[in-house]
C-alpha cells in the first residue's frame, strides 16, 4: 500500500467549483428543451383507499393537455416479481409506488400524471381528473399495524421468516433474527442487566433540490432522460423494468445533483416522464414541489427498539438482546436488517440475540437515508452504553474502549474485522481538549460512537491521455459532494502529474461504463480504485511504448513522477519521456493512450466514529442549544481532507437535526401536516456552533491508498450524543426523539422520564 | 388575460420581458430569461435557494411577483463575478470547500454579499443570523460561515 503522497491528502479547489459558484452548473430542473411540456402528478388525498375508477376524459379535452397516464398505461407486473442480488428488488412494489394501481397507500401516492403546455393548464387538468375511492382505515404506526384486526395494506403479503408458514396475510413483511451464544445464561448471571425501549420518528433526507427530470422520446422510441440521481444506471434499469422496455431504449444523463443522502437512489418521476413524452411526442419536464418531496419521496423509517444489555462489574458486555421494529412505509423494505447488523457492531459481545421486524404502514415507502437503519440502532445502543457507564461509575469512553471492536474481533453479522479505527477514534476523543473542557450550569456533555459497513460494488473508470498531455477521467458515479476532486487527486497521484491537468467527468449511461449508485460511501473507495487501476494501465502502456521506442527490455524502464525513464545503468545514459511527450507521439507509438478498469471492489472497510456533544438546556422553555460539537472519524486515508471534514460536519448536523427537531407529523387520517421546510425544521445556521473534526487514519488494507468511505458514518452517533448530553445536563434520560422543546420542558417539569 | 410587459434591470443590463400577473420573479428569471443559477428548493420562502438582490436587498424570488420588478434593479448569481474574476465570496466558498452539492450556493453567495455590503465586519453570530434563511443540508454550515468571515476580511483589506 502506498504511504507517501504528493496530491492525495491535499485540499485543492474542486474541478466543478467555478460553475457552482457562478450559477452555471446545471441541476435536475435546469434542462430546457424546445417544445417542452410541463408534467404534473395527481396524488391521493387519502392515506389508504381502494381506487374504484379514474376518469381522465374531461382533463384530456382541455386545450393544451397533450397526454395523461394512469397505472393502466404501465406494464402489469405480477405480485412477487423479485430481482435477486445484493440489493433485492421487488419490481411489482416499485411499479406500484411510482403510480398506484388498485390501491392508494399513502397521502400523496401518485394516481395519474398529465403533460400540458403550461403549469397552469397541467394543474387545471389534474383538477379535472375524477377518481372514485373506497376510503379505508389507515394504518399509521407500528402498534396499529400489528393490532389483531388491523386493516391490511397488501392482502397478499404473508410474513417471511416465521417458523411456520403463516395462513393469514399481515402488515409484518418479515421477521429476521441474528443470534449467537447463550443470551439467557448471561442475563441470569450478570452483575448488571439494563433494559429500555427507544423510538425515533419518520424523518426525511431533506435534500434542498427536489427531484426533477426532463425526458424526451424520439420517433424511434428511444428516450433521453436528464435527471438528478445518485445512480444513472439504476434510473435506466428501474425505468426499463417499470415500462417493460429494453434497457437500450433509455439513455440517462445525470445532472448535477442537489443533495440526495440516499433519497435519490431510486426512481419516482422518470418512468412517468418517459411515458408522457412518448404519448405526447414532445419533451416533458417534471419537477416535484417541496410538498410532494415530503409527502411522496422516501423518508426513513420510524422505529422502535427494545434493548437489553448484560455486563459484569467492570463493564465488560456479556450479552445483548435487541428487538428492532422499523416501519417500511407503504411497501416492504425498511432498513431493519442493516440496523440489526449495526446495533452491536462497535462492541465485542459474547452472546447476542437480535430480532428485526419490517412493518408496513400507510406512509411513503422508506428510501435509503445515509447509513440506512444505523442511526436509530445507535441511538438505542449508545444511550444504553451511557446508562451503563453511569450505573457502573465508569467513564463513558473507558467503557467503550473496554468493549471496542478491533482487528480480529467478530462482528454480529459474521465477519472478522480487518484493521478498523474505533479504538483510535475513542482515544482521540479522550485526548481532545473538548472532552475535558469545563461546563456551566444547565450544560451537559454526551459521547457516542457509530459504525457503518461501507460498500464496494461495481465501478468503471476510463482514463484518456488527451493530445496536449492533459488527462480525462470518465466515471459513471455522480458527484454528490466533491468526488470529482477526489478522482482527480487519485489520478494525479497515480500518474505523478499536477491535479490541474486532470479533467474528471461524470458520463451518461452510454458514454461511461457501468457503475453502481453513488451511495454506501462507495464512490471514493470503489470508483477511486477503478480510477487508480485505469491509471496503472495507462502507465503500463506508456512503459511498453517506451521500450519499443528505445528498443530496450521492459524491465529496463520504470515510471516515476509522470515520466517513463530508463534505468541509469543502460549504456550509461538516461532517457525519459513525460506524459505530454507521449501524447505528441501517440500516433507513432500505437495510437491514442487510454486505460480502463472495471471492478467489483471488495473490502470497503468499515467506518467508525466517536462524537462529543455539549448542549445547554433552557429550563424555562425546554429549548436545547448544541454549544460545542466534535466529530472524530477514521477515514483510512483522507483523499481531500477538506471534503472529508465536510462529510463529518454535514452528517453530524443532519443527525443533530434528527435529534432535536425533525419529525413527520400526521393527522389521524394519515395526512402529513408539516410538508414544508417551515414546519419540518432542518437545522439552520443559527442553530449550530462550528463543528470541529478530527480525521483519524487507520489505512484500509483493501485499497491501494488505504481509503475508506466516509459519507455515512457521521450521521450515526449524533442522535445519542445529543441525548446523552441532555441527560448529563438534566439528569433525564430521553428515549423518544425528537428532543423538541415541549417534550423536554414536560420532562423537566415532571423529572420522571426514567 | 394578456401578458404584462415589464422593463427592469437584471445584472446591470436593461431587460424586458412578458409575464403573466401571477408569475413569480423566480419563474421569470429561470424560464423566461434563462438565468438558471437561481434555484428553487421550496417555492414558499423557507429555503433561500432562490435568493436574489432586489435593489440591493436580499429577497426570496419565489415570493416576489415578476411584475414587481418593473423599474427595479435585480441582481442574480450570474451577475456576481466580474468577467473572469470571481467575487471574494465566490473565491472563499471555493477555497474553504464550503459547498458540497452546490444547490444552495448561489443563494448563500447572494445573501452573504448583501450582508457584507451592509456590515463589512460581521461576527460569526451575525453571519449565522443573516444566513438563517438559507438552508444547506450538506455542509453543517461550518465552512460556509468561515468562508464568509474570510471573504469579509479580504474585502475590508481590499477597501483599505
Amino acid at each position: 500500500m502506498k504511504t507517501t503522497f504528493s496530491s492525495v491528502g491535499t485540499s485543492p479547489i474542486r474541478p466543478d467549483g467555478i460553475d457552482k459558484v457562478t450559477g452555471r452548473a446545471e441541476f435536475g430542473a435546469d434542462r430546457y428543451l424546445p417544445g417542452m411540456l410541463v408534467g404534473k402528478v395527481l396524488r391521493s388525498p387519502h392515506a389508504h383507499a381502494r381506487i374504484l375508477s379514474i376518469d381522465t376524459s374531461a382533463a384530456l379535452a382541455i386545450n393544451g393537455v397533450k397526454a395523461i397516464v394512469t397505472g393502466d398505461d404501465f406494464a402489469d407486473i405480477p405480485e412477487g416479481t423479485v430481482i435477486p442480488g445484493e440489493m433485492e428488488l421487488d419490481v411489482c412494489d416499485l411499479a406500484k409506488n411510482i403510480i398506484a394501481r388498485d390501491k392508494a397507500l399513502y397521502h400523496g401516492h401518485p394516481l395519474a400524471a398529465v403533460a400540458a403546455i403550461s403549469e397552469a393548464i397541467a394543474e387545471q387538468a389534474l383538477n379535472a381528473i375524477s377518481v372514485e375511492y373506497e376510503i379505508l382505515q389507515p394504518v399509521l404506526n407500528l402498534e396499529q399495524a400489528v393490532a389483531p384486526n388491523a386493516p391490511l395494506l397488501n392482502e397478499q403479503l404473508f410474513t417471511v421468516g416465521l417458523p411456520d408458514k403463516p395462513t393469514k396475510p399481515s402488515n409484518v413483511a418479515s421477521i429476521k433474527q441474528l443470534a449467537f451464544g447463550d443470551v439467557e445464561a448471561a442475563f441470569s448471571q450478570a452483575h448488571t442487566v439494563i433494559e429500555d425501549i427507544f423510538t425515533t420518528p419518520t424523518v426525511h433526507q431533506g435534500y434542498i433540490e427536489p427531484q426533477a427530470v426532463t425526458a424526451s422520446c424520439n420517433r424511434d422510441g428511444k428516450a433521453s432522460v436528464w435527471c438528478c440521481t445518485q445512480g444513472p444506471f439504476a434510473v435506466r434499469a428501474l425505468s426499463a423494468l417499470v415500462l417493460d422496455w429494453p434497457l437500450g431504449k433509455i439513455k440517462v444523463t445525470p445532472s448535477e445533483i442537489g443533495g440526495g443522502f440516499g433519497g435519490k437512489t431510486t426512481v419516482y418521476l422518470e418512468p412517468i416522464a418517459i411515458k408522457l413524452s412518448q404519448l405526447a411526442n414532445r419533451p416533458v419536464r417534471m419537477v416535484l414541489t417541496r410538498d410532494e418531496v415530503f409527502r411522496a419521496t422516501g423518508p426513513t423509517s420510524a422505529t422502535q427498539i427494545q434493548l437489553k444489555l448484560a455486563a459484569d462489574a467492570n463493564g465488560t458486555l456479556l450479552a445483548g438482546q435487541a428487538i428492532l421494529k422499523y416501519e417500511s412505509g407503504a411497501f416492504k423494505g425498511s432498513p431493519v436488517m442493516p440496523g440489526m447488523m449495526c446495533i452491536f457492531a462497535p462492541y465485542q459481545i459474547a452472546a447476542f440475540d437480535i430480532t428485526g421486524h419490517d412493518i408496513l404502514v400507510n406512509k411513503p415507502k422508506a428510501a435509503s437515508y445515509r447509513a440506512p437503519g444505523a442511526p436509530a440502532a445507535a441511538f438505542a445502543m449508545e444511550s444504553m452504553m451511557d446508562r451503563l457507564a453511569i450505573e457502573l461509575a465508569i467513564d463513558p469512553i473507558e467503557l467503550r474502549l473496554k468493549n471496542a471492536a478491533c482487528e480480529g474481533s467478530r462482528a454480529p453479522y459474521g465477519i472478522k474485522f480487518p484493521p478498523i479505527g474505533l479504538v483510535e477514534t475513542l482515544q482521540a476523543a479522550k485526548q481532545h481538549p473538548h472532552y475535558s473542557a469545563p461546563l456551566e450550569p444547565n450544560q451537559g456533555r454526551g459521547i457516542a460512537s457509530g459504525f457503518w459497513f461501507n460498500i464496494g460494488f461495481q465501478s468503471t473508470a476510463t482514463v484518456n491521455i488527451n493530445e496536449d498531455g492533459t488527462v480525462s477521467v470518465v466515471t459513471g458515479s455522480p458527484d454528490i459532494g466533491g468526488s470529482r476532486a477526489s478522482m482527480a487527486l487519485m489520478a494525479a497521484e497515480e500518474l505523478g502529474v499536477d491535479y490541474e491537468t486532470i479533467e474528471p467527468l461524470v458520463g451518461d449511461t452510454e458514454s461511461a461504463g457501468y457503475s453502481d449508485i453513488t451511495g454506501g460511501s462507495r464512490t471514493t473507495f470503489a470508483t477511486g480504485m477503478a480510477v487508480i487501476k485505469a491509471c496503472q494501465e495507462v502507465i503500463e502502456q506508456l512503459c511498453n511504448r517506451a521500450t519499443k521506442l528505445w528498443q530496450i527490455d521492459r524491465d529496463h524502464v520504470y515510471f516515476s513522477e509522470g515520466s517513463v525513464c530508463t534505468k541509469a545503468d543502460i549504456n550509461g545514459d538516461k532517457q525519459s519521456l513525460s506524459i505530454p511527450a507521449f501524447a505528441q507521439l501517440a500516433a507513432k507509438t500505437g495510437g491514442p493512450i487510454s486505460g480502463r478498469c472495471s471492478i467489483n471492489a471488495q473490502g470497503a472497510g468499515a467506518g467508525f466514529a466517536t462524537h462529543i456533544c455539549d448542549v445547554e438546556v433552557d429550563p424555562e422553555t425546554g429549548k436545547l442549544d448544541v454549544i460545542r460539537y466534535t466529530a472524530i472519524q477514521d477515514a483510512g486515508k483522507a483523499v481531500h481532507p477538506a471534503y472529508v471534514e465536510g462529510q463529518l460536519q454535514g452528517g453530524a448536523v443532519q443527525g443533530i437535526g434528527w435529534a432535536l427537531n425533525e419529525a413527520y407529523c400526521f393527522d389521524d387520517q394519515g395526512r402529513m401536516e408539516n410538508p414544508s421546510f417551515l414546519d419540518y425544521r432542518i437545522p439552520v445556521a443559527l442553530d449550530l456552533p462550528m463543528i470541529d473534526t478530527v480525521i483519524v487514519e487507520v489505512p484500509n488494507p483493501s485499497h491501494p491508498y488505504g481509503v475508506r468511505g466516509v459519507g455515512e458514518t457521521p450521521i450515526v452517533p449524533p442522535l445519542a450524543a445529543v441525548a446523552n448530553a441532555v441527560r448529563a445536563a438534566t439528569d433525564i434520560r430521553f428515549r423518544d426523539l425528537p428532543l423538541s422543546p415541549p417534550r423536554v420542558l414536560a420532562a423537566i417539569n415532571q423529572k420522571e422520564a426514567f | 388575460m394578456s401578458k404584462r410587459h415589464i422593463t427592469t434591470t437584471v445584472n446591470q443590463e436593461s431587460t424586458e420581458f412578458l409575464c403573466e400577473s401571477q408569475q413569480t420573479l423566480l419563474n421569470v428569471l429561470r424560464d423566461e430569461l434563462g438565468l438558471i443559477g437561481t434555484k428553487e428548493g421550496c417555492g414558499s420562502g423557507d429555503c433561500g435557494a432562490c435568493t436574489v438582490l432586489l435593489n440591493n436587498k436580499p429577497v426570496c424570488s419565489c415570493l416576489v411577483l415578476a411584475v414587481e420588478a418593473e423599474g427595479q434593479q435585480i441582481e442574480t448569481i450570474e451577475g456576481v463575478a466580474s468577467g473572469d474574476e470571481l467575487h471574494p465570496i465566490q473565491q472563499k466558498i471555493l477555497e474553504h470547500a464550503a459547498l458540497q452539492c452546490g444547490i444552495c450556493t448561489p443563494g448563500i453567495i447572494i445573501a452573504a454579499k448583501a450582508l457584507i455590503e451592509e456590515n463589512p465586519n460581521p461576527t460569526e453570530q451575525e453571519i449565522r443570523y443573516w444566513l438563517a434563511g438559507n438552508l444547506c443540508r450538506c455542509t453543517g454550515y461550518d465552512k460556509i460561515i468561515r468562508a464568509v468571515m474570510d471573504a469579509a476580511k479580504v474585502m475590508r483589506e481590499d477597501a483599505a
